[in-house]
């Protein structure tokens, strides 16, 4: 664990420790020494604050390694840097860092000179990455083939673009993930000389609980974990609930599938949701909090860990907290791996150690939660951006926003998309912009179909509405959902007949089975959207049944979204429901014509083998699973179509290359 | 790995709320949830059998039986399966010949699929002995898997080997 140097005290004066709080400890060590005026202590107080802030002396090598990083061999290229380091002495350090968001060019390396001078470095790998090191340090040519950008002043490279001038950064507005990708995540020292903590110390001393709400509620800070709930709203309820204890939980379990913005950031800048929650334990009166995260995780929960112990030694955490009376202990709780978790009572039974099962609400966990006693379940973006709030006031957050839509909004931007990555943007803006201005629109030669937002709550909004704003109303309207900002886009490769039942499979598969309509509703809509994408065979009565199955999947959307009990199975339509909407035309050729248009669902595919090259090897007649291929040795085979599953093993299998898709 | 965990060896503080993390950790140590562990487990927390295994049950992370020498587990987030991450899982069917169970005919290799693993920029994505692979291809795969089986037949591990650094993941 890396060893703080900014809290250490600049002479006999200082005597902060966590037994003995110095109410005004985070000042002193941004603009410091308060207490007594001294120039070698200011000197010496700025140069640690100058040499933390470049990440130590002489040349530094930032590393993107987070898990997309990682998942791009960033560990990989640690290790290979390192040795080349270590075998030629040069004398530079490593830093691994969180992800800066541009993942599609991932890994990122950062060079800093000892002159300040930062350049950064893109697309490495294994591979590639001794071109790289021999050119920085051996042919010292710093425009290389990998430079990305320039950050900041840099005198000689001002002909580099700045990286927040770059096609994929310059639209966005970076508040949350401001330091991701910067700044070391395992250094409380790194976080202090960001910033942080400044505005917790500002409202723990200086504030009281009902300052901090109002100005909370005055931001128009809105719940990003999907709902939208008023924030400052809820904490106020909490608050004004008398209790002898009251928790708050940071909400980690990212579930959608497709969205990974909160461990991004746990990765990225964790200092930065310990600060916000301190602010929110305050601003309610919660002296416990717990962080209930994806056991998915485990590089963010290992962030987590390390943040949280070392705010424990600098007395940011436990009692009497700066002196303030405050006191607050954050303890992890990792997830075990159901969706259904995500859902705030339903995090509660887990975390009090049962089945994760949601109940009724009210009375809402603000009121009774945890253990019966009041509780607030923010979600980890809300709580990251809680503290620039208070730092730079309610207007300036709702400036950030377009129209009446308040502060950013971080969206995963992936599936058939030119530039995939982590981008935050005003809240309001609307959706081509991201998707054609910083995702690139679809890769070269297809267009787009679609986009999913908000995972198995949202819906599929097609590519003529994309100029809708993203506002949690307006997406609404169209059947989909900000949800918690997973963007998934789609080209005429994808059928939506399919995704639909990808998405009812997941929501079957993760209902809890408390509530009848959810559980048996979403295997219903299952088991019909499944008939949907196979041929039927044989009989009448299937054909018969696969077109009253269209208009049963409307009538079971309507009943499961009015009657099941928690938000999971009220939007577990809403997939179904938005590509009914706007793609029916490719159900009714499921429907009508047994033909899948993208050519995704295996069981409506068709093959045929051509008669004149197959010379009756008899290989695919052995690899059929389904028994569909007729044909006896040295002469041609058939492929019997009501039977074929349309698996497709036969194609590899066969020698000749005889078999092909025909529909 | 959670956050001061309570052990078996001080029953005195343990409490209903430590069931999940004391699951997980016995999880980590053996791989798997077995009979034996969920019984002790239930006296030391003063509760039934029945509802340790029924909490066990409800969360996805629980084992009952040990797993593989090589566990693949392939992400079937939505960015995945646009990017047909389900060929890459059918792929893995034929080629290990799966059981039901999702374990392979040999028993070497245990195919598991996962929710999301929040990756979604790199999809498809694998993950197999705990690390990432990305931007996956079946051809891209199988290099991955003659790796293995090559490593495997020219050192031969012992089977508990490869149990820590994949359970230190879960």
């Amino acid at each position: 664990m890396n060893r703080s140097v900014l809290i250490e005290p600049c002479c006999s004066l200082c005597t902060h420790s966590p037994g003995r709080p110095c109410p005004d400890l985070i000042t002193c060590i941004q603009e410091g020494p308060l207490c007594h005026d001294d120039d070698t202590c200011r000197t010496l107080r700025a140069e640690r604050l100058e040499t933390v802030r470049r990440g130590g002396d002489g040349t530094v090598l930032f590393v993107g390694a987070g898990t997309c990083g990682r998942a791009n061999g960033a560990l990989h290229v640690i290790a290979k840097t390192k040795s080349y380091l270590e075998e030629r002495s040069v004398p530079a350090r490593l830093v691994e860092v969180g992800c800066v968001g541009f993942c599609q060019r991932e890994v990122f390396v950062d060079l800093q000179k000892g002159d300040g001078l930062r350049l950064s470095y893109c697309d490495l790998t294994p591979d590639n990455v001794d071109e790289f090191l021999e050119a920085v340090f051996e042919k010292n040519e710093l425009r290389n083939r990998f430079l990305y950008g320039r950050y900041g002043e840099a005198p000689g490279y001002e002909d580099v673009p700045l990286v927040a001038d770059t096609p994929f950064f310059s639209r966005q507005t970076r508040v949350v993930l401001e330091n991701c990708g910067l700044i070391d995540p395992a250094s409380l020292d790194s976080a202090l000389a960001a910033g942080a903590f400044a505005a917790a110390a500002r409202a723990l001393t200086t504030m009281t609980r009902e300052e901090v709400c109002d100005m909370v509620a005055e931001s128009g800070l809105r719940g990003r974990g999907g709902a939208g709930f008023p924030t400052g709203q809820k904490w106020k309820v909490a608050l004004n609930t008398a209790a002898h204890q009251k928790y708050l939980i940071c909400n980690a379990d990212e579930g959608d599938p497709g969205a990974f913005m909160d461990r991004a950031i746990l990765e990225g800048d964790p200092f930065r949701i310990i600060e916000g929650m301190l602010i929110a334990a305050y601003a309610i009166g919660a002296t416990k909090a717990y962080v209930y995260c994806r056991a998915e995780y485990p590089l963010a929960i290992a962030r987590l860990q390390g943040a949280i112990a070392q705010c424990r030694k600098a007395g940011l955490l436990g009692a009497n907290i700066l002196g303030s009376l405050t006191d607050l202990d954050i303890v992890i709780k990792q997830g075990a791996g159901a969706f259904v978790c995500g859902e705030e009572t339903a995090i509660l039974a887990s975390i009090e150690g049962g089945r994760g099962m949601p109940r009724p609400r009210p009375p809402y966990p603000a009121v009774a939660g945890l253990h019966g006693m009041p509780t607030v379940l923010n979600n980890v973006e809300t709580l990251a951006n809680v503290s620039g709030i208070l730092r730079n006031g309610p207007a300036w957050f709702r400036d950030l926003g377009l129209g009446e839509a308040a502060g950013t909004k971080v969206f995963a931007l992936s599936g058939r998309v030119r530039n995939t990555g982590l981008v935050e943007v005003p809240v309001g803006i609307p959706l081509r912009e991201i998707v054609y201005g910083i995702g690139g629109g679809a890769p070269e030669g297809h267009q787009i179909k679609a986009v999913q937002i908000g995972g198995p709550s949202g819906g599929c909004i097609p590519d003529e509405y994309l100029d809708v704003p993203t506002d949690y109303g307006k997406l609404q309207e169209l059947g989909a959902m900000m949800g918690s900002g997973g963007m998934v886009v789609m080209d005429e490769r994808s059928c939506m007949v399919d995704v639909a039942r990808y998405f009812m499979e997941f929501i079957r598969n993760e209902s809890c089975g408390k509530c009848t309509p959810c559980r048996e509703g979403t295997t219903r809509m299952y088991e019909i959207l499944t008939a949907l994408t196979k041929r039927p065979v044989g009989e009448e009565i299937q054909r018969l049944e696969r077109f009253r199955g269209l208009l049963h999947l409307e009538e079971l959307a309507a009943t499961i979204k009015e009657t099941s009990l928690c938000g999971l199975g009220q939007s577990a339509a809403n997939p179904v429901l938005s590509t009914l909407r706007f793609f029916r035309d490719e159900y009714e050729a499921h429907i009508l014509e047994d033909r899948c248009p993208a050519g995704v669902c295996q069981g409506l595919r068709t093959y045929a083998i051509d008669t004149a090259t197959c010379v009756g090897c008899m290989a695919c007649k052995k690899v059929c699973p389904a028994g569909a291929i007729l044909g006896e040795r040295k002469s041609a085979h058939y492929i019997i179509v009501d039977r074929c599953l349309g698996c497709g093993a036969c194609v590899d299998a066969c020698p000749k290359q005889s078999i092909t898709l025909v529909a | 790995m959670s956050s001061a965990p309570a052990t078996l060896a001080q029953p005195a503080e343990l409490s209903r709320e430590q069931l999940i993390p004391l699951l997980q950790e016995v999880q980590a140590k053996d791989g798997y949830l077995s009979q034996t562990a969920m019984t002790e487990l239930a006296q030391a927390l003063d509760t039934p059998v029945a509802s340790v295994y029924g909490v066990a049950t409800f969360y996805n992370q629980f084992r009952f039986a040990p797993l593989g020498e090589h566990v693949i587990e392939v992400c079937r987030g939505t960015a995945c399966h646009v990017k047909q991450s389900l060929t890459l899982y059918q792929h893995l069917e034929r080629r290990l010949k799966l059981r039901p169970d999702g374990n392979s005919a040999d028993g070497r290799f245990s195919v598991l699929s996962v929710a999301c693993v929040g990756a979604c920029s790199i999809a498809p994505v694998i993950k197999l002995d705990g690390e990432f692979y990305g931007h996956l291809t079946v051809e891209k795969l199988d290099a991955l898997l003659d790796g293995i089986d090559k490593h495997d037949t020219e050192s031969p591990t012992e089977p508990n080997q490869e149990q820590p650094t994949e359970a230190s993941h879960s």
